[in-house]
């Protein structure tokens, strides 16, 4: 029914998704400070990444790094002037902010010259023909084949390898003294402040990070889809993964996961009903919301660790199982 | 520039001012009490658009009949959700987070129950006042009058409510604070009624001003992101702000697009985030201070 190429393209979906939510689970479920301007983030990293790849050659993944610079950078000149600003305002101000940086590229017309060759940026009618760099795993054909820089070049490009990197990072930032900041910051800002911690510091890490993963992911999608345009960057995607993030709840990683999974592969499994896809959507939003408003984890993390040892155990249980060479000693076993 | 063009521009720029003041009061209404940004406000919009072009073409009724339709059609609307979608969380004692996700939720719901069940395709309201009159060289369409008087009067009557009658007082009373007027006796919950019925029925009207001067589409909602920044260049929570704020917006509006119609949408974002910066209260704002 589904072919791989289908699914492949479902999960590098929801791995370069992912990585924008569990950026915003930064920003939002962390630290309590909601943003409807994440899109403009991913709009600056897919530019820029472009930009680097298309007209200046470089390598894919040097690109992915350059255009999260770039997104960091504009996400801390943006903390920088609305940080400070208290709840609702913040979040009006990062729905300005992306508004405005997708009406800058759509309004954006400019020729680049490098090397001779010409890089067109023409506004709303937006970029084609890029190239097609993103991959779910990487080649590990080459890596039989012997051609580790190959390999590795892909690895690098591979959107399950970044985000598995961008997990292990965000689960270490949140075990850190920093990520106890902004929790801290989310519970009760004046009280955060009082016991010695710099909120605005916090807050302001909180916002380069997710800034960040917005503009890496922007990159990749930018090489998954092969075109670009402004429009793709509407108020309702930031929407949307400010969704996912209070879907999976507030304050969990795996809870992010969990939730950025389903939310993708849940248009795409009711295609079938097709235009009311989008209205069960909406419906389930404000369901959640009235029903269980922590989100499916909770705030909880799933217990990855334990889980692991459980799968171990039954693994080697199985291999205990077997009957020894000797013979009868299970019985002996089950009496201890 | 001529005198006659900068006056023609003056009026087109109040009359999308108008339209923008009519939105935005339902905003400021409900930030004012319930202290939320109601992003479902443009769906209601867009269902009084669509209200209204329905009663004009599969009716058959005159103008008159299909506005008020409009403004009732919006009410109910506006009233229905804040039953089914706020109330629940308004008895929780829920975070404002939690109105803002579950409004737009409401709104991609309402956009994307329109598209599946009429369809996505613009239309176009019938013409009903399409001459033009001459007035000291200006021309005006009779729509762009009738725009700026009824906004004009509906926008009175809203003030005379709020301003010189008992609920006005309730609704006054509430915006300083729900809870003290609440244990003096003001029925909360009916407040919050009359706030979404009075913001959804200028909604509608709203909505039917749009649809006949531009188009009727299931994301027409989305315009309203403009009179938000209105409501919040005036001053969220303001009466006043949101309308003086919507004016000024619409007038700004037009005049940057004359220069340059690209730029009209950047340059509202634009000074939404000049605003925040400078002085986040708005024009007429109340003074937010954080309460420990």
């Amino acid at each position: 029914m589904f072919s791989w190429y289908y699914i492949e393209g479902i999960l590098i979906q929801s791995c370069y998704t992912l990585l924008i939510v569990l950026g915003l689970s930064i920003l939002t479920g962390y630290t309590g400070m909601f943003s409807f301007g994440h899109a403009g983030f991913v709009c600056i990293g897919a530019y820029v990444s472009i930009l680097c790849t298309m007209a200046f050659g470089l390598p894919y993944w040097l690109s992915l790094i350059i255009a999260g610079l770039a997104a960091m950078l504009l996400g801390a000149g943006l903390g920088k002037i609305t940080l400070n600003l208290k709840g609702d305002y913040f979040c009006i101000a990062t729905l300005g902010v992306g508004e405005a940086i997708r009406l800058i590229f759509n309004n954006l017309q400019l020729t680049i010259n490098v090397g001779g060759k010409d890089f067109l940026l023409d506004g709303a009618k937006g970029v084609a023909s890029i190239p097609l760099k993103t991959t779910l795993f990487g080649d590990w054909n080459a890596l039989s084949n012997g051609d580790v820089g190959t390999f590795l070049s892909t690895l690098f490009s591979s959107a399950l390898f970044i985000v598995i990197i961008f997990l292990t990072a965000t689960a270490l930032l949140m075990n850190s003294k920093h990520g106890r900041s902004m929790l801290a910051v989310r519970e009760d800002e004046l009280a955060a402040q009082m016991s010695g911690i710099n909120t605005f510091r916090s807050k302001m890490l909180a916002m380069c990070m997710s800034a960040l993963y917005a503009g890496i992911a922007g990159g990749m999608m930018a090489h998954y889809f092969g075109y670009l345009q402004p429009k793709m960057f509407l108020m309702t995607k930031s929407t949307e993964y400010t969704i996912m993030v209070i879907f999976g709840g507030m304050g969990s990683i795996t809870g992010s996961v969990l939730g950025t999974v389903l939310l993708c592969a849940l248009p795409e499994l009711l295609r079938a009903v097709g235009d009311w896809r989008l209205v069960m959507y909406g419906l389930a939003v404000i369901v959640i919301m009235i029903v269980r408003p922590k989100g499916l984890m909770g705030g909880k993390e799933l217990p990855v660790g334990r889980i692991c040892r459980a799968v171990g155990r039954v693994f080697t249980k199985k291999k205990k199982d077997l009957p020894p060479p000797d013979g009868g000693s299970v019985g002996e076993e089950a009496s201890v | 520039m001529g005198i006659e063009y900068f006056l023609q521009q003056l009026v087109n720029g109040i009359c999308l001012g108008g339209m923008y003041a009519l939105m935005s009061v339902g905003y400021s209404l409900v930030y004012s009490i319930m202290n939320f940004s109601n992003f479902a406000h443009g769906g209601v919009i867009m269902v009084g658009a669509y209200v209204g072009y329905f009663a004009l073409t599969a009716l058959n009724v005159p103008f008159l009949p299909a506005f008020l339709l409009c403004g009732v059609g919006s009410g109910l609307l506006a009233v229905i959700i804040e039953r089914l979608v706020y109330s629940p969380l308004r008895k929780r004692h829920a975070p404002s987070l939690y109105f803002i996700i579950s409004a737009m939720g409401a709104s991609i719901f309402l956009e994307n129950f329109v598209i599946a069940t009429i369809d996505g395709t613009p239309r176009n309201y019938p013409p009903i006042f399409d001459n033009r009159i001459n007035i000291g060289g200006i021309s005006l369409g009779v729509d762009s009058l009738l725009m700026i008087v009824v906004s004009a009067v509906a926008l009175l009557i809203l003030m005379f409510i709020i301003q010189k009658t008992k609920v006005g007082l309730a609704i006054r009373a509430c915006s300083y604070s729900e809870k003290a007027s609440t244990l003096m006796g003001i029925n909360g919950d009916l407040v919050i009624f009359i706030i979404f019925l009075m913001g959804g029925v200028l909604a509608g009207f709203a909505g039917m001003l749009y649809g006949m001067r531009f188009i009727v589409k299931p994301t027409i909602g989305q315009v309203t992101n403009k009179s938000f920044v209105a409501a919040v260049f005036g001053g969220l929570g303001s009466l006043p702000g949101a309308i003086v704020g919507s004016v000024l917006l619409g007038i700004m509006e037009i005049f940057v697009a004359s220069f340059n119609s690209n730029l009209r949408d950047l340059f509202v974002y634009g000074l939404l985030i000049l605003v925040l910066v400078i002085k986040p209260s708005g024009l007429m704002g109340k003074v937010v201070e954080d309460k420990a």
